[in-house]
């Protein structure tokens, strides 16, 4: 009886010794990442602007050099990537609802997803550097100023956009680490939410990435 | 408090798959429209489905619906500072 009181008291002990340890500020946590997610959002955006304003000028060249891009590639990474968003979000969940093995095998997936749209990403550039289609290559310096510009913006903002994905798939390598130690777990995953915020934003500047270079034609 | 908000929310994997299919669906729906030659509408109608699938993500995924008001009113306040942005450029471009 007494036994069974002391390892209550202990255990309580520990409770309210790890609440004040990690004093958890989600909304607070969550606030911060929306207002990084903003500056992105600027990045973005004014990479989004040009491509605007230059398509308006030079509207007959983006058309063309747009038809050049594989419809099928930018579909299945668009596919890949809204799925990997959909086992994020699930890896979150199945955090809250405690099945922890669940919600790795869930970060496992999304980062695996996070690769594949990378190596399609490869592929596809291999394809036009192999047509010697690259930043400042003789054949593209041979082409109308639009074209010139649409393959740069191609270049920076796809890349750019990979380099997140990159980033992401980085960050969800560490929520896995986390999670094993159980840094994250069913009462501790601001992280991991935070995470799934960065990979939903990335998801999003994909969407509109993907009708902007390769329907557009 | 807060963890009372975060894991009081009634929200299952069937919301989550029935917004990703709704994304695929319009996925499919914009490279359909595409295929037809909307000239004039090409790029409105890409630019409307593109923002029909971010408002999804953001809402669901992102999952703002259950965000305190504030986090909604600094979404709020960014997207019309964005838009103010483009528009102050294009009216630029436009009468230059």
């Amino acid at each position: 009886m007494r036994d069974t009181g002391t390892i209550l008291f202990l255990s309580m002990e520990k409770i309210s010794d790890t609440a004040a340890e990690h004093h958890v500020d989600y909304v607070g946590a969550k606030m911060g990442m929306w207002v990084f997610l903003f500056t992105e959002l600027l990045l973005f955006g004014g990479l989004f602007l040009l491509y605007s304003v230059y398509r308006l000028r030079y509207a007959a060249d983006f058309h063309r050099s747009a038809a050049e891009l594989d419809i099928f590639l930018g579909t299945a990474n668009t596919v890949i990537l809204l799925t990997s968003s959909l086992s994020m979000v699930c890896s979150l969940l199945a955090m809250k609802k405690e099945k922890t093995n669940l919600s790795l095998l869930l970060q496992i997936v999304t980062i695996l997803s996070g690769v594949l749209f990378l190596v399609n990403k490869f592929i596809e550039w291999s394809a036009h550097i192999e047509r010697g289609i690259y930043p400042d290559s003789p054949v593209v310096l041979a082409m109308s100023g639009g074209e010139i510009i649409f393959y740069s913006l191609y270049y920076v903002m796809t890349g750019i956009h990979g380099l997140h994905v990159l980033v992401g798939v980085g960050l969800i390598s560490a929520t896995v680490i986390f999670t094993f130690r159980r840094t994250i777990g069913p009462s501790n995953f601001v992280k991991l939410e935070n995470t799934g915020l960065y990979w939903h934003f990335v998801d999003i500047i994909w969407i509109y990435l993907f009708p902007l270079f390769y329907l557009i034609t | 408090m807060a963890e009372k908000e975060q894991t009081g929310q009634s929200v299952k994997y069937k919301t989550y798959i029935f917004v990703w299919l709704g994304l695929l669906l319009l996925t499919v729906t914009t490279v359909a429209v595409s295929k037809f030659r909307l000239t004039g509408y090409a790029v409105p109608v890409a630019l409307l489905i593109a923002t029909a699938k971010a408002a999804l993500v953001i809402t669901f995924f992102m999952h703002l619906r259950y965000e305190p008001r504030i986090l909604k009113l600094m979404l709020l306040i960014a997207l019309v500072a964005f838009t103010l942005i483009l528009l102050l450029t294009f009216s630029d471009v436009w009468y230059r």
